[in-house]
């Protein structure tokens, strides 16, 4: 991982040498001044944000199919990331209608991240509202599935109204993009992804038990409401900045906890989620380092990577072991 | 049914047992009075949509029994967190396994939740449980295999080593012999009669066969349209409470073999 984050950081429209990569976190000297200055404050922040990324989605992924029983749940079935473009779809598209002043403020790029929490936090709400009051998980499954839908069509009823930059503007932000962070923003998702990342680790011992079954679970005196809850809120966390942050990033959330259980073979979330992390954060610095087309000024959108690359994947390791591990 | 009270696991008192939904409520069966004593094994016996999955549903809290009382070691159950619950009962269900990619001694190992901490950290102590549970029901050569790879029989005694682990006073089984061949059938409920003697602890298993729990039984449990009945195999055919356990113009219990027969 820290050769790959090396890799990520030398390349790009300049490609730097290791030597000076290395240089500048060793060398207090004040050659190389612009390649240093891209290195802190471009390159470094966007391997990092690559790495929490990958991780992020890769464990909420996990969690959410373990919680849901269903191998193809993943961070959007809650409605988290709906409910973040939906938040985003409101600026964005909806700017025009305030026009001046006010439609500058509302396109900076904090008020993107700000709209985009809020509406991953609300739907997230009103999912968990909902949730206390069903007793079946399958259900939830369906009614974060339908909240997508009703995000994603006012989206489309928005689209319809609004001007062709606008809705360049926001397929821009559809596209997902790493690179964007600055450190200040860079401290903040770093901050929100540990207190995610330690209810992930704190439902290891729930998700364990949860594999044989709600009704076993129960009776090996597992709380189920809190378990879930605790779950829910890691996976919100977690799902909710990265799409704040870095836009909605396709794929990686289902695709990662797939690769990881052929790769080892196990269901012991003991072992998967130590390992989901590396795999989530190498899986997304070589899509992210892709992305940037070496030595070239263009910038491919990392979602199209993350698919094109992960999906191949995903399909040549259920082929070759023949089963799928869940 | 005279028993002295400390020899008593689990107790039911005037109990009723049956569904409420918003509209009405129905029950299933009513004034139910049973003594489970310590180191038995006890069949639950009874026809197809009699109430026997009702009863153990009530008996291990998953439903709340319409009226009565039921006390596990002289503590009402209501009382009992699921936690302290989890260490007094021990469930082997009817329903499949979906995480099938766990190996057997993952998944025994998993019998230990309910004392492990907030990782869930395998400690010595668990360890020899584990592995005590895994000798007493003979599948040392299936440790390291995974549940996929094993056959119904199989994966019911590690399901019955994964409540073991959980090394609680008393074992619920719902209907463990059902998908199996006769030799298992024999065999596991030879397994759970073994256990309860050199354990000390007390199962109460649903089943479908009569023949093999009148033979195997120290105690049972007979459900019927009218009544309940609960006494040794030998009192329970002196009272002829199995003749009336199915329409008697097609099967008829034959007291002197224990076995039914069906009418010609």
């Amino acid at each position: 991982m820290v050769v790959l984050c090396c890799v990520n950081i030398s390349l790009g429209s300049i490609s730097i040498s290791f030597n000076t990569i290395i240089d500048s976190f060793l060398v207090d000297s004040s050659d190389y001044s612009s390649k240093e200055y891209i290195i802190q404050n471009y390159r470094l922040p966007k391997a990092i944000t690559a790495i929490l990324v990958g991780s992020g989605l890769g464990i909420s992924g996990l969690l959410m199919q373990t919680l849901f029983k269903n191998p193809l749940a993943g961070p959007f079935v809650l409605g988290i990331t709906s409910g973040a473009s939906l938040g985003v779809a409101l600026v964005i598209l909806g700017s025009g209608i305030f026009g001046g002043f006010l439609a500058t403020f509302l396109l900076s790029k904090w008020s993107l991240v700000i709209a985009a929490s809020i509406g991953s936090f609300l739907v997230l709400l009103l999912v968990l509202i909902v949730s206390s009051k069903v007793r079946d998980t399958m259900a939830i499954l369906i009614i974060g599935l339908m909240f997508g839908s009703i995000t994603s069509a006012i989206v489309s009823v928005l689209s319809y109204f609004s001007s062709a930059e606008q809705l360049q503007q926001y397929i821009f932000w559809g596209f997902g993009s790493l690179g964007d962070l600055d450190w200040t923003e860079v401290k903040i998702f770093s901050l929100i992804y540990t207190i995610g990342i330690l209810f992930s680790v704190a439902s290891i011992k729930g998700l364990n038990t949860l594999l044989l079954g709600q009704n076993y679970a129960k009776s090996l005196g597992l709380n189920i409401k809190k378990s879930r809850l605790i779950i829910i809120i890691a996976t919100s966390l977690l799902a909710g900045t990265i799409t704040a942050f870095a836009g909605p990033i396709a794929f990686i959330g289902l695709a990662i906890p797939h690769i990881t259980r052929q790769v080892f073979n196990t269901s012991n979330h003991k072992i998967l989620l130590p390992a989901v992390f590396l795999f989530g954060a190498i899986i997304m610095l070589i899509c992210d380092s892709i992305a940037q087309l070496p030595n070239t000024d263009y910038l491919l959108p990392i979602n199209a990577i993350t698919s094109l690359i992960g999906a191949p994947v995903v399909v040549w390791l259920l082929v070759r072991q023949r089963r799928m591990v869940f | 049914m005279k028993t002295s009270l400390k020899h008593t696991i689990l107790k039911t008192e005037n109990l009723h047992i049956g569904y409420t939904s918003k509209k009405e409520t129905i029950t299933v069966a009513s004034n139910i009075n049973l003594a489970l004593n310590k180191g038995e094994l006890i069949g639950l016996v009874g026809g197809n949509g009699i109430g026997k999955s009702t009863l153990l549903k009530t008996l291990t809290k998953v439903q709340n029994p319409l009226q009565g009382n039921i006390s596990i070691n002289q503590k009402t159950l209501e009382n009992y967190s699921n936690l302290e619950l989890a260490k007094t009962l021990s469930l082997v269900l009817t329903e499949t396994l979906t995480a099938k990619n766990l190996t057997v001694f993952e998944l025994i190992a998993l019998g230990r939740q309910p004392y492990t901490n907030w990782v869930g950290t395998i400690t010595e102590a668990d360890l020899s449980i584990i592995n005590k549970a895994i000798s007493q029901t003979n599948i040392t050569d299936l440790k390291h295999k995974k549940c996929f790879e094993l056959s119904d029989g199989q994966l019911q005694k590690v399901m019955i080593a994964r409540a073991l682990a959980q090394d609680t006073d008393l074992i619920i089984l719902d209907e463990p012999t059902s998908h199996l061949d006769m030799y298992h059938k024999v065999y596991i409920l030879k397994l759970l009669q073994k256990i309860t003697k050199e354990t000390g602890k007390t199962i109460l298993f649903s089943s479908h066969e009569i023949d093999l729990a009148i033979q195997l039984c120290d105690s049972m449990i007979v459900m019927s349209n009218n009544s309940i009945v609960s006494d040794s195999p030998c009192h329970l055919i002196e009272k002829g409470a199995f003749s009336n356990l199915f329409p008697e113009d097609m099967i008829v219990f034959d007291p002197n073999t224990g076995s039914f027969r069906v009418k010609k």
